[in-house]
């Protein structure tokens, strides 16, 4: 498969108050068009701020970011976010919401009906079409969530890029939407570099899994390949030896070989 | 009515959800009264509203007749009330400059307001925005209003006879330094804490600046702006019986002052009820007007 994503030697160095703060050092990454990637790390390992770099949001020190053979220099609709906490504008509605993103990507050259098609469709492919006109405050956390996916997917973007979208849900709610996002992966066949501290999430979702060491400077330690045939089951995977396996060798690198240190602060 | 504002008219059927949302609004807004139509009338609660109210006013009123029982230069509240009624009897008559009725004295004087609060809106909001989004004006500005903001609004109505050489323009002008700092503050606040995850929406979907500011800055910072117009009003109101006391002309301020001239210590006590009416009506307005603007943080 062709490179589509590309990290070359990116450095990323924070100038804070107290001083200089090295968060990443020499990341290299290729993912693949139609792949889904998973980084992995303790927290304060850098694994929001490489998502941040590709999706434009934070420019290298040094290095460069190729997204499609263009350098990525700013945010763009061609690789859109959905954010920890799903970022929903609250005196917009649902359909309001997705609408906005639709407005900007496709306003220029397609009528207002379609647009309007398109974020129903975009709703509709979370289940989320029956909510439509309700504002964020009215709906399940898990909902929202719903809802952050479908602004993203609204757009098409060449690239889905979440930052531990499932983090803030119960276990049951994040089950479920981990399955959804399974289907509708495989329906869109989006490219995706997602974040997570979730071993589980990382294994059933992912074709590859990025695994960081702790920061500062953190950078990529290993990357494992899943190689369990799709469409995925969470329940018969729970007793297949190769996923035991793929779990085993995460937990193995985040705890035993890179098991969190406390940083003084 | 929030609602109606955002949604497109294009759909009918969201009406429909607007008009279900109502409910939901009322039941966040404790003094919201219930809709007769569906919920039955709650005549314990009803009470238990109305009662502390108006047993706080009838305790004030039975205090000050029994202190005025035995006469003296205060008058009774029987008085006062007998003179209120030949008073507001005929609120519009105008007899030369220093002799109108009790009506015109009240709006000319809330014309003042609004002219100097209209003005103070206009410099104030505009400004608020600007201190809030750029970190080196808002450092720059931040110790004049600091040193500037304590000051009485009497010590500014010389400055104001001196630039405009006339009693009214001294007195707007009054008005429009004391109410602008609230509207400044709270809006820079406002600008300031727009959550930094909707800006990072705005940058990935990359919106034009006229979304950013129309969906995104002004719908965040409203409720604070709201709350800038709000204390300013109040404040305007405030400084508006001072001012005219020392400025004279038409207005509420003049007559309790022109009143005091005439020992008609009635119409003063008058006054203080109706100024204090007037201030809880325009208080009451905005706040109504601040609710429909308030979302839900999510």
């Amino acid at each position: 498969m062709k490179s589509f994503i590309h990290v070359q030697n990116a450095e990323m160095v924070f100038h804070t108050k107290k001083g200089r703060f090295h968060a990443l050092r020499q990341i290299n990454l290729s993912v693949a068009q139609g792949e889904f990637v998973t980084l992995i790390g303790h927290s304060g390992c850098g694994k929001s701020t490489l998502l941040n770099l590709i999706a434009g949001l934070t420019l290298p020190t040094d290095g460069a970011l190729i997204c499609d053979n263009r350098e990525i220099a700013a945010p763009g609709p061609e690789r859109a976010v959905v954010f920890q906490n799903h970022s929903l504008l609250p005196w917009l509605t649902c359909e309001e919401n997705v609408h906005l993103a639709v407005e900007r990507v496709f306003g220029a050259t397609e009528s207002g009906a379609m647009l309007k098609a398109r974020s129903r469709a975009a709703l509709d492919l979370v289940n989320m079409g029956h909510a439509a006109s309700k504002r964020p405050h009215e709906i399940s956390g898990g909902m929202k969530q719903r809802v952050g996916i479908a602004r993203a997917l609204a757009i098409e973007p060449k690239v889905l890029l979440m930052d531990e979208p499932f983090g803030a849900l119960d276990a049951l709610t994040r089950a479920h939407l981990q399955d959804e996002l399974l289907k509708i992966v495989a329906r869109t066949k989006s490219t995706v570099v997602m974040v997570t501290h979730d071993v589980d999430e990382a294994v059933l979702l992912s074709d590859r899994i990025v695994m960081m060491t702790n920061g500062p400077a953190a950078t990529i330690g290993e990357i494992v390949s899943i190689d369990l045939e799709r469409p995925r089951n969470r329940v018969e995977l729970a007793a297949d030896a190769r996923y035991v396996r793929y779990r085993k060798e995460v937990l193995d690198f985040l705890y035993t070989r890179h098991g969190h240190v406390e940083r003084a602060a | 009515m929030v609602s109606a504002v955002f949604h497109s008219p294009l759909d009918a059927s969201k009406e429909a959800d607007a008009a279900a949302d109502k409910p939901k609004t009322a039941v966040a807004t404790p003094s919201a009264t219930a809709r007769p139509a569906r919920t039955p009338f709650d005549g314990r609660g009803f009470l238990l509203k109305v009662i502390p109210p108006v047993a706080g006013i009838a305790a004030l009123i039975g205090i000050w007749a029994l202190l005025t029982m035995k006469g003296g230069a205060f008058p009774t509240p029987a008085d006062t009330l007998k003179e209120a009624v030949a008073l507001f009897s005929d609120p519009f008559y105008s007899r030369g400059p220093n002799d109108q009725g009790i009506g015109w004295n009240i709006l000319f004087s809330l014309q003042r307001v609004a002219v100097g609060f209209g003005l103070a809106a206009l410099v104030g909001i505009p400004l608020g925005f600007m201190i809030g989004r750029f970190g080196f004006l808002s450092r720059m500005v931040s110790p004049l209003i600091g040193l500037l903001r304590p000051v009485s609004p009497l010590a500014w109505l010389p400055i104001g006879l001196l630039v405009f050489k006339a009693a009214n323009p001294a007195a707007i002008w009054t008005i429009f330094i004391c109410s602008i700092w609230p509207m400044i503050i709270n809006t820079a606040a406002g600008v300031q804490r727009v959550p930094a995850d909707y800006l990072n929406v705005a940058r990935v979907l990359n919106l034009s600046e006229w979304n950013v500011i129309t969906k995104i800055l002004f719908p965040a910072v409203l409720p604070y702006m709201l709350t800038g117009v709000r204390l300013s009003v109040g404040t305007a109101w405030l400084v508006i019986v001072a001012a005219e006391m020392l400025t004279g002309g038409v207005g509420i301020g003049f007559w309790v002052w022109d009143e005091w001239n005439n020992l008609n210590v009635t119409h003063i006590l008058i006054a203080i009820f109706l100024i204090g009416t007037v201030g809880l009506l325009l208080e009451w307005a905005l706040v109504s007007i601040a609710r429909r603007f308030t979302y839900d943080d999510v």
